[in-house]
C-alpha cells in the first residue's frame, strides 16, 4: 500500500472493515486496495450554464486533476464512484473530449464502478467502465443514498456531509466523512459542490449518536471531532 | 412652528451666502410666479437668496450643484424649478396622451423618498399646483407599479436601483420622453459607493434618452465639489461642469469635548465610564440624539442609560437591524417630541429630519471631520441658531481625535474621500440592464459610459470583456458560446437571447449585498428551538450567532437576551433580565479614521504647545511617553520593541486605520517569519499596530541582521501582498460581492431553504477554481481593484510606507511603554489574525483525544 507522502490520513473500523479515511475527501479500503470517491457532480458548470448560471467552465478541469492526484497515490486495483459522479444525465455526453481521454486514462488496467445516483441513474454515455445500482466489497455495501435505518457496513454519499466547530470565538466550517463505526457518509469531492451540516434533519436516524464522529478535513490532516462539539448551521 | 424642511426663516433674517452676485430684487420677482409670491407671503416667509439663484440658472438650462448645510431649505430649492414649471404648463386636454415623468427625484433612502413626498405635499396643495407626485420604491406594490408606466405622476421619487430596472424596461424611451429634470438628493453620500457607479451610469442612459435633461445635485459640504460638478453632467466633451452655488453654514456649532471627572480608559470603546454625565445632559435639554459608530454600542449605551434612568425619562433605541415596526414607532414618537433622546446608528445620518432635536451627543470618535459635522447638523435644524453638541471620547486615543476633529469642524476642514473609478461588476450589470431595456450597439453604448464621470477612464478593451463577460462569463476556455445571455444580431446590435435573462436581471438588480441574516424571535426558556415563539424583535447577523452556544446571553433590541438555538432562517431568544450580557460585543467602528484626522493627531502628538487643550490626564499621559520612549514627529513612524513574559512585542504608530493595520500586520509578519523572528500573532487598532514573537525582534532590528527600513519597505505591496491575498478570507467576501453584483451567481431570495446548501455552489468554491485555472479573469480583477480600495485600504498603506521613508524612530525599552497600553489591553480581547483555521480543529481534536484517552 502507498500513501500520500504529505498528508496524513484516519484510519477507522467499519463493520470490522479497516479503512483509511484521507483528508481529501477519499475512502480506501487497503485490504482490497478499494478506492471510493463520490459525488463528483462533474460537468456541474455547464449544466448549470444551460439555466443562464454562466460558472467558470474549470470545475471538471479541478475535480479530475485532484482525483489523479489520490489515484497517483494509491495507486488502487479498484475504484467505485458512489454515484452523482455527473451533475445531469447528459453531463457525460457533454464532457469535452480532452476530459474524456483523462478520465480513460484514470480508469485504465482498473475495475471502474459507476454507482447509479439521483442525479446520474443511468450508465454514462461514450464512458467505460461498469454502471451498478449498489455493490458489495468485503464485507461493506457501496451504495449512492444512504438508507433510512440504521445499517452495518454501509458506505454512502448523496448528503455531502460538513460539520462545523466553534473554538476561541471562531467558527470553523469542512466537508467531513460522517460516521459511527457501523457506517460512513462520505463527503462530496466535486469541485462546485456544496455541503450540508451533519445536523440537519436529514440525517436523523442515520446514526448511532453516542459513537458519532464528524472526521473533518483539514488542509493535510483529517480531525475526528464528537459530536457534542458540532454546531448547526 | 414652521416647517424646517423648508428652510423656512423670517424675512428679517439673513443668510450669508458666498459666491452669489445678488439679483435685483425685480429680476428675482419675475422668475417667481404670483401664486408662489403670494404663498410666501401669506406666511411671512422670503425665498433665500440660493433658492432664487439655483431656479434662475435652472431656467436659463444649466445643471447646478447646490452645497448647503443641513436647514438650509435645500428640498424646496431643488423642487422649485420644477414647480414653478409646472404650474405654468397648459392642461392636459381630456382625452389627451397621458405625459411622462417631468422630475424624477432619487434619494440614497426609501424613508427619505416618502418623507420628501409627504413635505412637498403641503406646499403644493396649498397653492393648489396641478402636480401628481408619487414613490416608487421596492415597497411599492406591483399593481401601483404598473399603473405608474400607464399613467406616470408628474413627480417620482424612487432610488438608484429603481432607475436601474426603469431604464431596463421595454419602454423606457418612452417613459422618460417628458424628463426636464432629475433631482439627486443627499448626492455627496450616494456617489461615495457602488449604488453611485450604478447611478451614473443610469444618469448617463437617462442623457441619451433625453439630451436636454438638467441635473439637480443636492449635497451636502464636501472636499472638492469640482468632482461632484463633473459627476452631475455629461463628460463629453471632458471638462464640463453642472454650475455651482454654495451656501456657507449658519451659526458656528458649540461643541465641547466631555472633560470628565472620572478616569478615562485607556482602551476600549464602551465610554461607560460616561453614562452618569450623558445623562446629566440629557436631563438638561428637550430632546438629545446620541450617536454611536455600531449597533453593539448603540445597545451597550442604551442598556447603561436605562440603568441610571431613575427618572423614567422616554429613551429610545433605533439601528438598522431592529425590526421595522419598532423603528417607525420610534420615528412617530421623535416626530410627536414625546422623546427625550435616542441612541441612533448611522441609520439617523441623513436628511430625515424628526423633531426637535437640541443637543447631539457623539459617544466614541467620529473618525471623519465631515462625518462629524454631518451628525451635528441634525441638531437644532435651523441655520441661524447654533447646533449644540458634545463629543465623548471613549478612550485616551479617542480623545486625540475628538479634540482634532473639533479643531477641523471649527475650521470648516472637509475629509470625505475622493471618488474612484466604477467598479466593473457594477459595469457587468449595467450592460445586461442596457439588453434588457432595448438591444445596444457596442459603439454608442461605450461612449455613452464614458460620458458618466466614474467611468470616464474605462479603456475600450476593458469595456469588451465587460460585453464578453455579460455574454458568455468571458472564460479563455470558450465553452458557454450557446448558452450565451446576449448575442450580437446580424444588424451589428447585443440582444437579449432569452426572456429569463431579462428576469433574472430584474430579481438581481442593486448593489446593496444584503449580510445574511437571521431573524430574532421570542420564546420561554429551555423550550429551545421547539416552542412557535413570540414576537420578532430585528435580525442578526449570522456570523455572529454562529459563534454562540445555547445559553449565551447578550445585547439585542434594548434586552439581555437568552440564546436558544437556530432553527431554519430563525434564531430563537428568550428573555434573561438582571444578568450581564455574557458575550462581548465588538467594539470597533466600521469606519476607519480618515486621512485627514490621522495626520491632525500626528500633528497634536508632535507639538507639547497642543497639549495644553487636552484634558490633564490626557496631557501627562503623552509627558510619560516622551520621557519613557519617545513621541514621533509629525511625518514619523515610531516603533517600539519591548519583552514581556515569555513574548517579544513590537509596537508600530502608523495610525492608518484598522483595515490598513491589519493588511500590514499580514504583511510584516510574513517577513518577520522568513526572518526567523517566529512571529506568533498581532493585533490592529485604528491607531496602533502590535505584533508578538518568539525572537527579539528588537534586537534583530539593532544588530541590523533584519533593519527594520527593510521590514518597512514599499515591495512588500509586491509578491507579498499577492501571495497572501491568494488565500484571504477577504478577497473571497469581496469576491462574492462582485460575484453577486456581476450576475455571475444569483441573490439567495427570502424563502429559499437553507438545506439547499449542498445544491447551490458557493462563491468560495467558484473563487477557487477560478484563481487556480483563469487567475486574469476580469472578475478576479474587478476584486482585487475592490479589496485594495476597501477591505485591505492598499492604497492609504502605501501612501504610508513611502511617507515613512528613512523616517522609522526605533526605541527599543525595558518595558511598555504608555502609549502602547492601549493596544496591549487589546490582545486577548480582539481576534488574532495568523492563526490558522486548522489549528482550531486540531484544539477540538485534542480534546477528544483527552476525553477519550485515546
Amino acid at each position: 500500500m502507498r500513501t500520500a507522502a504529505r498528508t496524513q490520513s484516519e484510519a477507522i473500523v467499519i463493520a470490522g472493515e479497516r479503512v483509511v479515511c484521507d483528508p481529501r475527501g477519499v475512502l480506501y479500503m487497503p485490504d482490497m486496495e478499494l478506492l471510493v470517491v463520490s459525488d463528483l457532480h462533474l460537468e456541474k458548470g455547464s449544466s448549470l450554464a444551460r439555466r443562464g448560471s454562466l460558472l467558470p467552465p474549470y470545475d471538471t478541469a479541478a475535480t479530475l486533476q485532484r482525483l489523479q492526484a489520490v489515484i497517483a497515490d494509491y495507486a488502487p486495483r479498484r475504484v467505485v464512484s458512489l454515484g452523482d459522479s455527473f451533475h445531469d444525465g447528459e453531463g457525460a455526453a457533454r464532457l469535452p473530449e480532452i476530459f474524456r481521454s483523462r478520465l480513460e486514462v484514470l480508469m485504465d488496467g482498473r475495475d471502474w464502478y459507476w454507482v447509479a445516483g439521483n442525479h446520474d441513474p443511468q450508465p454514462p454515455d461514450g464512458v467505460s467502465g461498469r454502471t451498478v445500482q449498489e455493490i458489495a466489497i468485503g464485507g461493506l455495501t457501496f451504495r449512492h443514498e444512504p438508507s433510512a435505518h440504521p445499517i452495518e457496513g454501509e458506505i454512502a454519499g448523496h448528503l455531502h456531509p460538513c460539520a462545523r466547530i466553534v473554538q476561541r470565538g471562531r467558527s470553523v466550517r469542512r466537508r467531513c466523512f460522517a460516521s459511527d463505526g457501523s457506517r460512513v457518509v462520505m463527503p462530496a469531492f466535486g469541485a462546485y459542490t456544496g455541503s450540508l451540516n451533519v445536523l440537519d434533519r436529514a440525517y436523523h436516524g442515520l446514526f448511532s449518536w453516542p459513537d458519532f464522529r464528524a472526521y473533518m478535513l483539514g488542509s493535510s490532516r483529517v480531525f475526528a471531532i464528537a459530536g457534542a462539539l458540532l454546531r448547526p448551521g | 412652528m414652521f416647517p424646517k424642511w423648508l428652510g423656512g426663516y423670517r424675512a428679517a433674517r439673513y443668510l450669508s451666502c458666498v459666491n452669489i452676485e445678488a439679483y435685483p430684487q425685480r429680476e428675482l420677482n419675475a422668475l417667481l410666479p404670483q401664486r408662489f409670491q403670494n404663498w410666501f407671503a401669506l406666511r411671512g416667509w422670503a425665498p433665500r437668496p440660493h433658492q432664487f439663484e439655483l431656479l434662475a440658472r435652472a431656467q436659463a438650462g444649466h445643471s447646478v450643484l447646490l452645497i448647503a448645510p443641513t436647514g438650509a431649505g435645500k428640498t424646496l430649492a431643488g423642487f422649485l424649478p420644477t414647480l414653478v414649471d409646472l404650474e405654468a404648463r397648459p392642461k392636459r386636454r381630456p382625452g389627451g396622451a397621458h405625459r411622462g415623468i417631468h422630475t424624477l427625484y432619487i434619494s440614497p433612502l426609501k424613508a427619505l423618498a416618502v418623507d420628501i413626498e409627504r413635505n412637498l405635499g403641503k406646499p403644493v396643495s396649498e397653492m393648489g399646483l396641478p402636480v401628481a407626485m408619487e414613490t416608487r420604491t421596492g415597497d411599492t406594490p406591483a399593481h401601483k407599479r404598473q399603473r405608474q408606466k400607464l399613467v406616470p405622476p408628474d413627480i417620482l421619487m424612487t432610488t438608484p436601483e429603481q432607475l436601474a430596472l426603469l431604464i431596463a424596461g421595454s419602454d423606457a424611451q418612452r417613459f422618460f420622453a417628458d424628463l426636464r429634470y432629475v433631482v439627486l438628493d443627499e448626492l455627496h453620500s450616494l456617489v461615495t459607493s457602488k449604488r453611485g457607479h450604478l447611478l451614473a451610469l443610469g444618469l448617463a442612459r437617462l442623457r441619451s434618452l433625453v439630451p436636454g435633461l438638467q441635473a439637480i445635485g443636492l449635497s451636502a459640504t464636501v472636499s472638492d465639489p469640482d468632482e461632484l460638478r463633473r459627476w452631475l453632467v455629461s463628460q463629453n466633451p471632458p471638462g464640463n461642469m453642472a454650475d455651482l452655488i454654495t451656501v456657507s453654514g449658519g451659526a458656528k456649532p458649540e461643541i465641547t469635548i466631555l472633560d470628565s471627572d472620572e478616569h478615562v480608559p485607556w482602551s476600549g470603546h464602551s465610554a461607560r465610564y460616561a453614562v452618569p454625565e450623558i445623562y446629566e445632559a440629557v436631563k438638561k435639554h428637550r430632546t438629545t440624539l446620541l450617536f454611536v459608530n455600531t449597533r453593539s454600542q448603540a445597545e451597550f449605551l442604551f442598556q447603561e442609560l436605562w440603568r441610571v434612568n431613575d427618572d423614567n425619562l422616554p429613551i429610545a433605541l433605533h439601528h438598522g437591524s431592529l425590526d421595522v415596526s419598532q423603528r417607525r414607532r420610534v420615528e412617530k414618537a421623535m416626530e410627536t417630541n414625546s422623546l427625550r433622546a435616542i441612541v441612533a446608528t448611522s441609520t439617523l445620518d441623513l436628511g430625515i429630519d424628526w423633531g426637535d432635536v437640541d443637543l447631539v451627543i457623539h459617544v466614541g470618535a467620529p473618525k471623519g471631520a465631515s462625518r462629524l459635522a454631518q451628525r451635528i447638523g441634525r441638531s437644532n435644524h435651523r441655520m441661524d441658531e447654533p447646533s449644540r453638541a458634545i463629543l465623548i471620547p471613549a478612550n485616551r486615543f479617542e480623545v486625540l481625535e475628538c479634540r482634532a476633529a473639533l479643531e477641523a469642524n471649527y475650521l470648516g476642514a472637509q475629509d470625505t474621500p475622493p471618488l474612484v473609478d466604477g467598479a466593473l461588476d457594477v459595469l457587468a450589470q449595467h450592460v445586461l440592464g442596457s439588453a434588457c431595456g432595448a438591444p445596444f450597439n457596442a459603439d454608442l453604448l461605450y461612449d455613452e459610459i464614458r460620458s458618466a464621470a466614474s467611468y470616464i477612464n474605462l479603456d475600450r478593451h476593458t469595456f469588451d470583456r465587460v460585453i464578453d463577460f455579460v455574454a458568455t462569463g468571458g472564460y479563455a476556455l470558450r465553452g458557454y458560446e450557446r448558452y450565451a445571455r446576449i448575442r450580437l444580431t446580424k444588424e451589428g446590435l447585443w440582444r437579449v437571447s432569452h426572456p429569463r435573462v431579462a428576469q433574472q436581471y430584474r430579481l438581481n438588480v442593486g448593489t446593496i449585498i444584503e449580510v445574511p441574516a437571521l431573524n430574532v424571535r421570542y420564546v420561554r426558556q429551555g423550550r429551545g428551538a421547539v416552542g412557535r415563539g413570540g414576537p420578532t424583535l430585528g435580525k442578526i447577523e449570522e456570523a455572529f450567532l454562529e459563534t454562540l452556544v445555547p445559553g449565551d446571553t447578550f445585547l439585542f433590541a434594548g434586552k439581555v437576551l437568552r440564546f436558544e438555538g437556530i432553527r431554519e432562517n430563525e434564531c430563537f431568544v428568550s428573555n434573561a433580565p438582571g444578568r450581564d450580557a455574557k458575550v462581548p460585543y465588538y467594539g470597533g467602528g466600521k469606519f476607519p479614521l480618515s486621512t485627514y484626522l490621522a495626520g491632525e493627531v500626528r500633528a497634536m502628538l508632535a507639538d507639547p504647545d497642543r497639549w495644553k487643550r487636552l484634558p490633564d490626564q490626557v496631557a501627562d499621559w503623552l509627558r510619560m511617553q516622551a520621557d519613557k520612549s519617545a513621541l514621533p514627529r509629525r511625518e514619523d513612524l515610531l516603533v517600539e520593541t519591548f519583552a514581556r513574559g515569555e513574548r517579544h512585542y513590537m509596537v508600530a504608530y502608523p495610525f492608518e486605520g484598522r483595515l490598513a493595520h491589519q493588511t500590514l500586520g499580514m504583511l510584516l509578519t510574513r517577513r518577520l517569519e522568513r526572518a526567523g523572528a517566529g512571529p506568533l500573532g498581532f493585533v490592529a487598532t485604528d491607531y496602533a499596530l502590535a505584533i508578538w514573537a518568539l525572537g527579539d525582534m528588537g534586537h534583530m532590528f539593532q544588530r541590523r541582521q533584519l533593519p527594520l527600513a527593510e521590514l518597512f519597505d514599499e515591495d512588500m505591496l509586491g509578491d507579498d501582498l499577492e501571495a497572501w491575498l491568494a488565500d484571504s478570507w477577504m478577497l473571497k467576501r469581496t469576491f462574492r460581492a462582485c460575484a453577486l453584483i456581476s450576475g455571475l451567481i444569483e441573490k439567495r431570495h427570502p424563502g429559499q431553504e437553507k438545506s439547499g446548501r449542498q445544491v447551490t455552489v458557493s462563491a468560495d468554491l467558484i473563487y477557487d477554481v477560478l484563481r487556480a485555472h483563469e487567475p486574469d479573469h476580469i472578475l478576479l480583477q474587478a476584486t482585487r481593484t475592490d479589496a485594495a480600495a476597501g477591505l485591505l485600504d492598499v492604497r492609504r498603506l502605501a501612501e504610508m510606507l513611502s511617507r515613512i521613508r528613512g523616517r522609522i524612530m526605533h526605541k527599543h525599552l525595558e518595558r511598555i511603554s504608555p502609549l502602547a497600553v492601549p493596544i496591549m489591553l487589546e490582545v486577548g480581547k480582539e481576534p488574532v489574525y495568523g492563526a490558522a483555521s486548522d489549528s482550531l480543529l486540531l484544539e477540538a481534536a485534542d480534546l477528544i483525544e483527552e476525553a477519550m484517552g485515546e
